[in-house]
């Protein structure tokens, strides 16, 4: 069942760096992720991938598959045509490191500047009582595995540099959303913050993050838009308006 | 060459996942400063693949739970070998731990009166397992990940940066732990990254590695399971207990090729899935051990009453100790009653509806749906065992969870060994991750807090220097990835599932020759992210493990949880006494045999004396524990 894939790998480093054909043995059933491990110990010994659990369950794997944003080790090779060159290449919303190694230590940065889950004082452990129907919310979101996809495909970012400072991004409009719907957190303002802080203005919901999402999470129409709709609702309602304008912080409006 | 990076800290916890970061967080909130190595990204360690649930006897869903209970069932599926103290500390610490995460973010899934959920799996005799649908290891993963952030939030507000005194650093591997004066000074390694070393001086070292996967051919576990920490402890004078115990899950993936090995979690078994053969039967009621023919049901009609009436009902085998499961499965297979691929079906879709298996098994339907073009809710799956988990590992004070010989080192997690005894329960490795994470984390703030710091000489870093540098000095050695893919088939074949006398005395000498040829092994290319390089590294770890492991298994005369020996097929109640200790003198692992701890009255008297007559000696039995 073993045939021949001709695979392109982008191959460098932050100085340089082109595409390099290679033909590789391709078996039934296998990913692009397999083939990449096998260009690796028999080709280039030093070819750079980021992975680790091979079931879509770490996030790992994530670079652009013939451009699109996506896991190696959940993309079939049989989803393309025999004859076809699959071509692999780095994240283009990150530096590369090495190869298909970028650095996103963007994301763990703006991981540190959303504020933490806030438990209630007077609820001590055990003592919570949730509803399923109001976990699920929240655990939609909870389902990311920070794959950073939606990070990389998202155009306010992916070739605009000088947004990133003001940008957090999909991924961590859903880690706000999850935090302002879970049923016991006690910080308030998540959404004004989403606006003020993290840039949730400039997403023009154009959807691309929810369509590369490996784990189908609506990220646009259950978290963004709802957040949206409610900063909106604050900021028509003439009291609140007046008052962010006298604590408006510098930035985004 | 450039100044070398150096790091000081109070404690250095080798290991992001679950037991890793606990042991952080719990050693900051100590007042420590503390440094967390990944050796991947953050959040991507392997707990993430944990599915089923976390084992804590709430007794959310069955008031009959209580910490006695799961001891005893601990014990049970352990076969008696665990270590009392851990699976005592385990069942009484397990509900706070599961609660505390609530009070971090975590979000369960619910019972209608609000409380944490709580699921059946194999060995549990109560519905025990906290879950989050089928990704529970990554909830767990994810909280601690965003409360080690919290911790750092905390400490940005009253110190000069968020990093101050919680760093952690993602993409290291560690070489070597350092030692002056008999104690813990530091550990050496370097960034995946750059191929730049790093010297970390912190006078005690937390080991949270996890397992040691990556030795065999068939695993569920991903690059990263390569029994660094068990290698690194052993090389720093710390034993290992008990290394011939790996748990095979019996329910693996087995098609196609390229996921061979994947996790199916036991919740589909837990859920109703059923094992068949090809012949149509259910073959699992063939293969009831005496030790549990009270518990299981022998007949289909009251198996399947059991999901609508536990309390009257006895359980069906399905839900047997894995051990068991697997063996099963690996008979019916040597039968000629496997599928094509050399598994058997398992089968959830006959049961439950597709909504409901969407909803409780959302990963488990995508994963096979994805990778093996196979429809869960219309059809069966095909599975067989995997190397999944070494209930061997680091021997520890189960208190303060302290490495034995090794002042100012630390274990916790499935690097350290004897909880689980012969064979682990599933959603038991959860829990232990917290209790004994936490318990790592304490014990190594009172350590510091006693001892204080211990400078790293020049002369120890000098040494573990060399080593790094090594094999890009040498030209035209041996390939890293030919002989990892040697050892591989070694382990499956020879030290696998099923083993024999004379096929482990064929292991020890081939392990020996390729660990012999892994001296000269060179790597092209530069330091810069080489995967190549990495590998070389993670390849001596392995060499020890697999010698520690098929060294302990020859000795090892009689069948046991997660040690079977076809020339030995019986439990036998002598060898219930006795540890199998690893020890490394530099050049080989060395195993000697150690007496267990004999549990103490008060837990000897929670079983019924005719069941410890079936694991205790006559003598054992006549003292009735120990005080």
């Amino acid at each position: 069942m073993a045939r021949m894939l001709k695979l392109r790998i982008w191959r460098g480093d932050s100085t340089d760096g082109a595409l390099q054909d290679v033909q590789v043995e391709v078996n039934e059933g296998e990913v692009v992720l397999d083939v990449i491990h096998r260009v690796q110990a028999t080709q280039m010994g030093d070819l750079a991938v980021r992975w680790n659990c091979k079931a879509g369950k770490c996030g790992s794997c994530s670079m652009e598959i013939n451009g699109k944003p996506r896991l190696a080790c959940m993309t079939q090779v049989a989803a393309y045509g025999e004859e076809e060159t699959i071509t692999v290449t780095p994240l283009r919303a990150f530096p590369v490191i090495k190869d298909l190694v970028t650095d996103v230590s963007f994301n763990y940065k703006k991981a540190m500047e959303i504020p933490a889950y806030a438990h209630p004082d007077e609820l001590a452990p055990g003592e919570a009582r949730m509803e399923q129907i109001d976990v699920e919310r929240s655990q939609e979101f909870r389902k990311c595995i920070e794959c950073f996809l939606c990070q990389d495909t998202c155009h306010v970012i992916r070739d605009h540099e000088e947004n990133k400072k003001s940008f957090a991004g999909p991924r961590f409009f859903i880690r706000i959303a999850e935090l302002d719907m879970h049923p016991l957190d006690t910080l308030r303002n998540r959404k004004k913050t989403a606006q003020e802080e993290h840039g949730l203005g400039m997403c023009n919901i154009t959807k691309c993050c929810t369509e590369v999402c490996p784990e189908h999470i609506r990220i646009t129409d259950n978290a963004i838009i709802p957040m949206k709709e409610r900063v909106v609702d604050i900021k028509y309602d003439p009291a609140r308006w007046l008052g962010s304008k006298i604590r408006k912080r510098d930035g985004i409006v | 060459m450039s100044e070398l990076e150096r790091h000081s800290y109070d404690v250095l916890v080798i290991g992001a996942g679950g037991a890793g970061l606990r042991a952080a967080v719990e050693a900051r909130e100590a007042g420590l400063r503390v440094a967390i190595i990944c050796k991947s990204l953050f959040g991507k360690a392997h707990t993430v693949m944990a599915e089923g649930g976390a084992a804590a006897s709430m007794g959310n869903v069955n008031d009959n739970d209580n910490w006695m209970v799961h001891f005893r069932d601990t014990m049970r599926g352990g076969k008696f070998l665990n270590h009392y103290r851990m699976a005592e500390l385990h069942a009484k610490e397990a509900p706070d731990r599961i609660w505390e995460l609530e009070t971090w973010g975590a979000l369960f899934d619910r019972t209608k009166e609000g409380k944490i959920s709580q699921r059946n799996f194999g060995g549990h005799e109560y519905p025990r397992l906290a879950h989050v649908g089928d990704r529970t290891g990554l909830e767990l993963i994810r909280t601690m990940q965003q409360k080690i952030v919290a911790l750092q939030q905390k400490d940005g507000k009253q110190y000069a940066s968020m990093e101050s005194n919680v760093k952690v650093f993602a993409e290291l591997t560690i070489t070597d732990i350092l030692k002056e004066n008999g104690r813990v000074s530091g550990a050496y390694g370097y960034w995946r990254e750059s191929g730049a070393e790093v010297l970390f001086e912190a006078p005690t070292v937390i080991i949270a590695t996890g397992g040691v996967g990556k030795t065999f051919k068939i695993t569920s576990n991903s690059w990263e399971g390569t029994g660094d920490g068990h290698a690194l402890a052993l090389k720093a004078g710390a034993n290992l207990v008990d290394m011939e115990f790996l748990q095979f899950h019996p329910t693996g993936m087995v098609w196609p090729p390229s996921v061979r090995g994947i996790l199916v979690t036991e919740s589909v078994r837990g859920e109703g899935g059923v094992l068949t053969n090809t012949a149509g039967e259910r073959f699992m009621f063939n293969y009831i051990p005496d030790v549990f023919k009270e518990i299981y049901a022998d007949n289909e009609a009251e198996a399947d009453r059991w999901y609508v009436d536990q309390d009257n009902n006895r359980r069906p085998p399905e839900l047997l100790p894995r051990d068991e499961v697997a063996r099963a499965i690996n008979s019916e297979v040597k039968a000629g009653r496997g599928t094509e691929h050399g598994g058997v079906f398992l089968d959830v879709s006959k049961r439950l509806s597709a909504e409901v298996i969407k909803k409780r098994l959302p990963s488990m339907w995508h994963q096979f749906f994805e990778l093996a073009g196979v429809d869960i809710t219309k059809e069966p799956m095909e599975v067989g065992p995997t190397c999944h988990y070494v209930m061997g590992g680091v021997e520890v004070d189960p208190d303060s969870a302290a490495a034995v010989g090794v002042p100012g080192l630390f274990a916790a997690g499935e690097v350290a060994g004897g909880m689980h005894g012969s064979n682990r329960l599933g959603g038991n490795s959860l829990t232990d991750l917290l209790v004994f994470g936490r318990r790592a984390g304490i014990g190594a703030a009172q350590y510091f807090k006693s001892n204080g710091k211990n400078p790293v000489s020049d002369s120890a870093i000098r040494t573990a220097a060399t080593r790094i540098q090594a094999p890009f000095d040498r030209e035209g050695g041996e390939n890293s990835y030919a002989l990892h893919a040697e050892l591989q088939e070694v382990a499956h074949n020879l030290v696998g599932i099923i083993r024999t006398a004379s096929e482990l005395e064929d292991a020890i000498t081939q392990i020996a020759d390729i660990r012999k040829r892994s001296a000269n092994v060179s790597v092209s290319g530069g330091r810069k992210f080489n995967p190549g390089f990495h590998l070389a590294f993670d390849l001596d770890n392995m060499l020890l493990v697999a010698e520690s492991t098929a060294k302990s298994a020859i000795l090892r005369e009689e069948s046991r949880g997660g040690h079977t020996r076809e020339d030995f097929p019986g439990m036998n109640n002598k060898w219930r006494q006795i540890n199998h200790i690893s020890s490394f003198d530099g050049v080989q692992v060395n195993v000697r045999q150690q007496a267990l701890p004999a549990l103490p009255k008060e837990l000897f008297d929670l079983f019924d004396i005719h069941e410890l007559e079936k694991y205790m000696t006559q003598e054992e039995i006549a003292k009735g524990g120990t005080n």
